[in-house]
């Protein structure tokens, strides 16, 4: 679902865009939050919990830098056109993918896959290369350059 | 294909013998930091007490549950604790995967200097897949239309002197699945290990 960016409030853009860090650590981090915006925990919570649902919110967590907990990661297939629906659902389905988009190349689907270690992760790309009939590549990440700071809206 | 085939034709590709960045001299994680990072994988619940309700799940006390947090962020373990938002849902609905095939000594020079600008939230080195894939520095670029990541390219191409490097800008064209990474699929906690 598409947020209409143009109709949100200001309460909604400072949910957004204040807190993508400096959510505070507290017993109470809504009413903390309120009280910075000036307005009630109901409020906040109201709030986020609709921007939740409408999908703008993925969470309100955390990012934990990658193979920190388990392994993963980034894989490539080249599925034909007539295929990709079918092969694309069935990556969806496996528990160990959290993304999975199709993009504009030759290797047209891209995914990230998460496993406890590193056998239970190639188990899982071999699974996936031998259901849909097609070679997975892998690409693991070596260096992270990025220092996530979060993301300014710029509204 | 941009570019011309500068890198390319590297017999062996020493990305292959490194090993991953994580595999460096960490500690395993405590096995409570464990069940915390998976009791939150969802998402922090919106009540008014929020790490009270996570520790009544695994048993910790609301206060634990918060320095643990707190350690987890100084350690660098969780890299930002805040609302994750998603882009495309926000207004930014064109992104694309830029590719770069990059001499080896010079990646994370370049790596370092992509990952500077706002709109970059991703900037990974990867190994080649050669022959099919020659490309080892990857970054996420962000934009509101499909000419404004090819602006905000630009402006680093110049920025960063990539000009003679070979890359690839691969949009994205359709999102099957999107979520919170799942970090333990077998020992469900609590029940909680749905999909977001």
């Amino acid at each position: 679902m598409q947020t209409n960016v143009a109709v949100l409030n200001n309460l909604e853009r400072r949910l957004l865009n204040d807190y993508q860090h400096n959510f505070p650590l507290s017993p109470t981090p809504y009413a903390d939050i309120a009280r910075e915006l000036g307005v009630s925990e109901a409020e906040v919570l109201d709030v986020l919990a609709r921007l939740r649902q409408q999908g703008a919110v993925s969470r309100v967590g955390a990012v934990v830098r990658p193979n920190t907990v388990g392994v993963s990661t980034l894989a490539a297939m080249a599925v034909p056109p007539e295929s990709l629906e079918r092969v694309a659902a069935l990556v969806s389905a496996c528990a160990e993918v959290n993304h999975n988009y199709e993009r504009e190349h030759r290797l047209n689907l891209w995914f990230v896959a998460n496993a406890p270690d590193a056998p239970r992760l190639q188990a899982v790309l071999d699974d996936i290369a031998a259901r849909s009939g097609y070679e997975v590549l892998s690409f693991p990440l070596l260096e992270d350059y990025h220092i996530d700071l979060g993301f300014d809206l710029k509204f | 294909m941009t570019g011309r085939m500068s890198a390319a034709n590297r017999a062996s590709d020493p990305d292959m013998s490194l090993a991953p960045q994580t595999a460096r001299n960490q500690p395993p994680l405590a096995e409570a930091d464990r069940r915390l990072l998976a009791a939150i994988q969802d998402g922090l619940p919106l009540v008014a007490r929020p790490f009270a309700e996570i520790g009544a799940r695994i048993g910790l006390a609301e206060a634990e549950v918060i320095t643990r947090l707190e350690h987890l962020k100084q350690a660098g373990i969780i890299r930002r604790f805040g609302v994750v938002v998603r882009h495309h849902e926000v207004g930014y609905g064109a992104n694309a995967m830029v590719v770069w095939d990059v001499p080896d000594e010079q990646v994370r020079e370049l790596g370092r200097c992509l990952a500077e600008f706002d709109f970059i939230t991703l900037c990974y080195r990867r190994p080649r897949h050669l022959p099919q894939w020659r490309y080892n520095l990857y970054c996420m670029i962000h934009g509101k239309s499909r000419e404004d990541v090819h602006a905000h390219l630009e402006w680093m191409v110049n920025h960063c002197g990539l000009q003679s490097l070979p890359h690839e800008v691969l949009f994205s064209r359709r999102r099957f699945k999107q979520r919170g990474a799942a970090y333990f699929i077998e020992p469900p906690v609590a029940g909680e290990a749905r999909e977001g």
